[in-house]
């Protein structure tokens, strides 16, 4: 690791003064990503803005069907959260399956969606459910925020505080991991408000979470796995890799969205 | 057996320090002044140095010394060797390229060493090294050894025209092309063992330290075998004579092979120690480890298998072509020659084979001897063709292979080997009955109402381990003996202490040794302490490898312990005015047969040192050593089953049953025994299913090199195994017993390819056996 | 440089760190406690893992400086007094560990993953909540066993407590 200033925020403001102030700074919330990538020198920020301490940065809030998740969330603490599980429990799933307990202790659903790792979980479900992003300036639509691989509309000085949705009538998530990482090889998050149906898939893009739209049609005529026999997706537009190829990737989609479907229909 | 003896199901003595967080390994070890290094490492496959400047790296911040290979060259460091000579075919000797520990000219892998920079911190050191300045020139590199024999490939090392270092063979080629063009089927294949990357858990690390004072060397280092380590470093390294060099292998976390070599950086901190006038503690990160740890196996085979109209087996052909990758690691030669070969008969009769091998140098890290070692390829090319047979010839496949099992004994097969017991039918049926074959149709049709596709495969292994007889492998090329030290020393108040040449590093040695010791004089294995991994302390050894622990470590120790009980006895019968013949020794007492007469072991000890009243002319003290040299190599079997369920849609496998049924002869702790197959087990699962090491053959890079995307075998891939064991004892050592470190990854492979290719019906499908490697080859066998 | 203060093993230290410095490294070089090991960079072994403030967390993947003000338990503070932890125990009696470089980060994972499921565990979700844990010895095979043992001789002795 290259050296690096090391700040504690005490608020959301605070960390923005603090990021405004330093040379090439980071917010940094668990660190699952960004201290992985620093420890292999692929990343090199001059200081680090921490956020696991900013207390209106945590917090899981549902209303009937209003959700609202505060950016320093735990992915343990999202899983592990009754009341959201009765609200949407495919969201509890996807967090419950993010990296594995030590990692799910420190990291955080804000610094998830900020990082936007073509791999990681969150962005799928987000999407699906059409999130709402919320930042110290603004609240951003999931469908504009993932603007492609580790690229978000996110900007600078701009910090993630919370993402909030209303839970679907029905949701599921399904996830093929790649064998070494863990993460995500295909996942797919699928989400039914009344006749519209939502379909997100996260691993497999070549350029970060995507919208299944062949999916999605397929599904708003019949929400069941049955309704996918014989829809394919385009490996065109789909990661090739050591792990995967396109085609690979494409039979993935089209498997786990079943999965995911009938595990929203429990 | 005691409680604590021969056979007793122990739990063990260092485990506490263990379970604790007390335990000693390299990175640990803090000496005063101690500074730390970082090697700058080739980034590229192959390229020519123009030029290197350390000029900017020596001004960092903490940096102390920047060394390279001319400095290291001029102060006459010598190259690393290969220490098992083996000729081609043609009689020429093996063609070895020279491997400076530090290249001065050319860089032949990614990975490759060029320069040492100590500074007063890691994070120092390494930000320096980042500023060490290297002009390349890039050259074409070769990452697969097919395509680095083919004409017009770049070429590696000047020694080894058109890369080849060796054509070696092994066999009667007539006989064996004579039986095939008689044969009434001839089964063939084309086989790849994919190369591994060892990972043991605990990343290599050495610490240097040079004494000026006392002009002495130490050096602390991740090895399995530390008193070769300190020859090979003396006698061709001269890094320093082998009596001021003083080599110490404390707590180390798991070897797999992969610690045996004595590797540039142990050479290159020690040197460095001396030339800075610092203690240089250098620590792998485990990228460094998957660049530049010896890699495992990476042979491809053409074989063809012939039978008669009864099916029995009448030959083996078999043209292997073995990665050595870019430079002659210690025993390198050795693998895909004499470990390998040699064990090409596997359970069965087989009247002619032949085997020829090519070994090949190519731009990736060194290959080298791996859990098993040439016996996971043997067994997996013979199981696979084997397995492959049946089904054309439409026989079970237990019984063409109970058809063709060796079943007299002693054995000599047609490639050297000697087979001395052997049971393979109970093996064969042990396994088969517990993993209930005769039930697996019915599970399959069950699994097939779930959608998921059931199969079942199984895999007759045998290994020669124990190695071995010094005067046979040095006939065979080997630089060094294999025989082993022992030095069993009682304390005058009756503790006592065993020194051993061999080495622990997960083996559980200080319990299974001391268990020999209890079983022998009744006294409690807490009153008995192992010491190995010190040159200092013992005095000479060859350490463990090839499961010679327990057939060549242990056969000493009983040496050594025969000679302790024989002065013993004379002692106890001179204080007890008895017969020497009438005395035994048990429960911690000397005691003659048949009467009430006892004397405290203890107090034949304190006997011994007070030396007031010993039998004439015998010498104080009680304390003996011995050496054992094999007569043979030992040849555990056995047979293993695998049963697996593949999901069709993502090509998934998932094993449902994992049967492993060994004969390892006499067992001194079943329960350790055990734990060595779970994990040679997982790592042969780890090979067939998750672990693929890939270089990128246009740049050579080594695209697998973190846990983000080489597949280690975690607890969710695996089942909990059914393991068992039968039990012909080794006629060739003092205590029958085989060897069962290296068996779980020998064996199981093929069975579990067997029985992935059993599900998905189709054959053609190599390791490993990822998700999407099974979902094409299914995809590819409905399209046909 | 950053000042860094915590209780470790119920133990008030502190101490002057770069702030690169990962907790791992100081607990290992500034405090001397080596028995929290580092097996991978890429945060996947587990060789590393203590307690934060009750929670299993990877110390090669934070900071010292981000661990200040917090209580870190690790593998030597886990037996009380001489007597080893019942997963300490646990894994020695059933043979759960050979070179014993994971053990540390093992044990840690396994007393945490215990806490979390005090109606007891089976061994799938054993072997699920293992996935932060790297073992390249025994197969996990006596792991899972001695996680098993240990989980259901801890839960019938918080039952006998209630």
């Amino acid at each position: 690791m290259y050296q690096t200033n090391y700040h504690r925020a005490s608020s959301v403001d605070d960390a923005v003064k603090l990021l405004k102030s330093s040379d090439d700074g980071k917010l940094l919330a668990g660190g699952m990503t960004l201290i992985a990538a620093m420890k292999t020198r692929l990343a090199a920020p001059s200081d680090l803005i921490d956020l696991r301490h900013v207390g209106e940065l945590k917090g899981i809030s549902v209303a009937g069907k209003e959700v609202t998740i505060a950016a320093g969330t735990t992915h343990a603490e999202v899983a592990a959260h009754g009341e959201l599980a009765r609200a949407c429990h495919a969201i509890c799933h996807l967090a419950s399956h993010i990296g594995d307990p030590h990692v799910r202790h420190m990291g955080t659903i804000g610094g998830s969606i900020a990082n936007n790792d073509p791999a990681a979980d969150y962005p799928a479900g987000l999407l699906a459910l059409g999130a709402t992003i919320v930042t110290n300036s603004r609240e951003i639509a999931a469908d504009d925020y993932f603007t492609g691989m580790f690229e978000t509309a996110l900007e600078e000085g701009e910090v993630v505080t919370a993402v909030k949705f209303t839970a679907p009538d029905q949701c599921g998530y399904a996830k093929f991991p790649n064998p070494a990482s863990r993460y995500a090889l295909t996942g797919v998050f699928v989400a039914r408000r009344g006749g519209e149906v939502r379909v997100a898939v996260t691993g497999a893009g070549d350029d970060g979470v995507f919208r299944a739209t062949a999916i999605e049609e397929a599904l708003a005529g019949s929400f069941d796995p049955s309704a996918l026999e014989g829809v394919s997706v385009s490996a065109d537009d789909l990661m090739s890799d050591i792990h995967a190829s396109a085609d690979y990737r494409a039979n993935l989609v089209v498997v786990m969205a079943k999965r995911a479907v009938a595990a929203a229909k429990g | 057996m005691g409680i604590e003896g021969i056979g007793a199901r122990v739990a063990r003595k260092e485990d506490r320090r263990f379970v604790t967080g007390a335990g000693r390994y390299v990175d640990d070890m803090v000496v005063p002044g101690m500074k730390h290094a970082a090697f700058v490492r080739s980034p590229h496959a192959h390229a020519r140095i123009k030029g290197i400047d350390v000029t900017a790296a020596q001004a960092m911040p903490g940096v102390i010394a920047v060394l390279g290979g001319r400095e290291l060259q001029a102060d006459g460091i010598g190259n690393l060797i290969c220490g098992w000579m083996i000729h081609s075919k043609d009689g020429s000797p093996m063609n070895m390229g020279a491997w400076s520990p530090l290249a001065t000219e050319t860089v032949r892998y990614v990975g490759d060493a060029v320069a040492i920079v100590v500074a007063e911190t890691k994070g120092q050191a390494r930000d320096a090294a980042e500023a060490v300045e290297i002009d390349y020139e890039e050259l074409p590199a070769v990452t697969e050894a097919v395509a680095a024999l083919e004409a017009g490939a770049p070429q590696i090392h000047p020694e080894a025209n058109g890369n080849l270092i060796y054509d070696w063979e092994i066999g009667e080629a007539k006989a064996v092309d004579e039986a095939i063009s008689r044969a009434a089927h001839v089964t063939r294949m084309r086989i790849v063992n994919n190369r591994l990357v060892p990972n043991a858990m605990e990343p290599r690390a050495a610490l240097g330290h040079y004494d000026k004072a006392e002009d002495h060397y130490t050096c602390w280092t991740t090895s399995q075998n530390p008193h070769v380590a300190r020859l090979v470093m003396s006698a061709f390294y001269n890094v320093a004579p082998e009596n001021k060099l003083r080599v110490i292998a404390p707590d180390v976390g798991g070897g797999f092979g992969s610690k045996i070599y004595i590797y540039p950086e142990e050479i290159v901190c020690l040197w460095a120690s001396k030339k800075s006038g610092v203690p240089v503690k250098w620590v792998a990160d485990r990228t460094e480890s998957f660049l530049t740890d010896a890699h495992g196996r990476d042979h491809v085979s053409e074989v063809q298998m012939a039978f008669d109209a009864d099916n029995r087996m009448t030959a083996l052909k078999v043209d292997t072509i073995a990665n050595f990758g870019a430079y002659m690691s210690l025993f390198s030669s050795a693998v895909p020659t004499y470990l390998y070969a040699t064990l090409l008969s596997g359970q069965y009769v087989i009247p002619a084979i032949h085997a020829n091998v090519r070994a090949v140098y190519t731009n990736t890290a060194p290959v080298d001897a791996y859990r098993g070692a040439g016996r996971p390829e043997a067994t997996y090319l013979l199981e696979r063709i084997v397995e492959t047979a049946a089904r054309e010839l439409g026989v079970p496949p237990a019984e063409l292979r109970r058809k063709n099992f060796i079943r007299e004994f002693p054995y000599q097969t047609p490639v050297i080997m000697n087979y001395d017991a052997g049971d393979y039918e109970a093996s064969l049926s042990a396994a088969m009955e517990a993993a209930d074959y005769a039930g697996f149709e019915k599970r399959r049709d069950e699994a097939k109402a779930r959608g998921k596709l059931r199969g079942i495969g199984m895999s007759c292994y045998i290994e020669a381990c124990g190695i071995a007889p010094s005067a046979a492998v040095g006939s065979l090329g080997a630089g060094v003996g294999l025989w082993e030290s022992a030095e069993v020393r009682v304390n005058a108040a009756g503790t006592i202490e065993v020194l051993t040449g061999s080495h622990s590093h997960g083996q559980g040695h200080e319990t299974t040794f001391a268990q020999l010791v209890s079983d022998r004089f009744g006294v409690g294995i807490d009153t008995v302490n192992i010491v190995h991994g010190d040159t200092d302390k013992v005095q000479m050894g060859m350490g463990t490898y090839g499961s010679r622990s327990g057939a060549v470590g242990m056969s000493a120790i009983v040496k050594a312990l025969d000679k302790v009980e024989k002065k013993a006895k004379k002692i106890a019968a001179h204080l007890m005015e008895a017969d020497e013949g009438d005395i035994v020794i048990e429960n911690g007492e000397c005691k003659v047969a048949g009467t009430d007469k006892t004397v405290p072991w203890f107090q034949v000890a304190l006997a011994a040192y007070t030396a007031h009243n010993l039998p004439e002319g015998m010498e104080p003290g009680l304390k003996e050593g011995a050496f054992y040299d094999p007569s043979n190599f030992t040849f555990p079997a056995g047979c293993y089953i695998c049963e697996v369920e593949v999901d069709p849609d993502t090509g998934k496998t998932e094993i449902v049953q994992f049967v492993a049924a060994d004969d390892f002869g006499n067992i001194i702790n079943p329960m350790i025994v055990e734990g060595q197959v779970h994990g040679g087990i997982a790592q042969g699962v780890g090979q067939a299913l998750l672990e693929g090491t890939r270089y990128d053959p246009g740049s050579g890079q080594l695209v697998t090199a973190s846990y983000m995307d080489y597949t280690m075998p975690r607890a969710d891939d695996l089942p909990s195994f059914q393991v068992s064991t039968s039990n012909t004892p080794c006629p060739g050592n003092p205590l029958g017993i085989k060897g069962c470190g290296e068996a779980g990854a020998i064996g199981s492979p093929p069975a579990v390819i067997n029985a992935i290719t059993d599900a998905i019906g189709t054959n053609d499908l190599t390791m490993p056996a990822t998700p999407q490697a099974v979902w094409s080859a299914l995809k590819s066998a409905t399209r046909h | 440089m950053s000042k860094v203060e915590m209780m470790v093993n119920g133990r008030k230290v502190a101490g002057e760190v770069e702030d690169r410095t990962l907790l791992v490294h100081f607990l290992r070089e500034n405090l001397g406690m080596t028995g929290t090991h580092v097996g991978c960079d890429t945060s996947q072994c587990g060789a590393c893992v203590v307690h934060l403030d009750g929670k299993a967390v990877k110390s090669c993947s934070m900071l010292a400086a981000q661990a200040s003000g917090s209580d870190v338990i690790t593998i030597e503070g886990l037996a009380a007094g001489g007597e080893l932890h019942p997963v300490q125990a646990a894994f020695k009696e059933h043979h759960g560990l050979q070179c014993g470089f994971c053990t540390p980060g093992m044990i840690m994972a396994a007393v945490d993953m215990i806490n979390r499921h005090p109606g007891g565990l089976d061994e799938k979700t054993v072997r699920a909540e293992l996935e932060g844990n790297i073992c390249r010895c025994t197969g996990y095979h006596n792991i899972v066993k001695a996680i098993l043992a240990a989980s259901g001789q801890m839960s019938a002795g918080a039952a006998r407590a209630a």
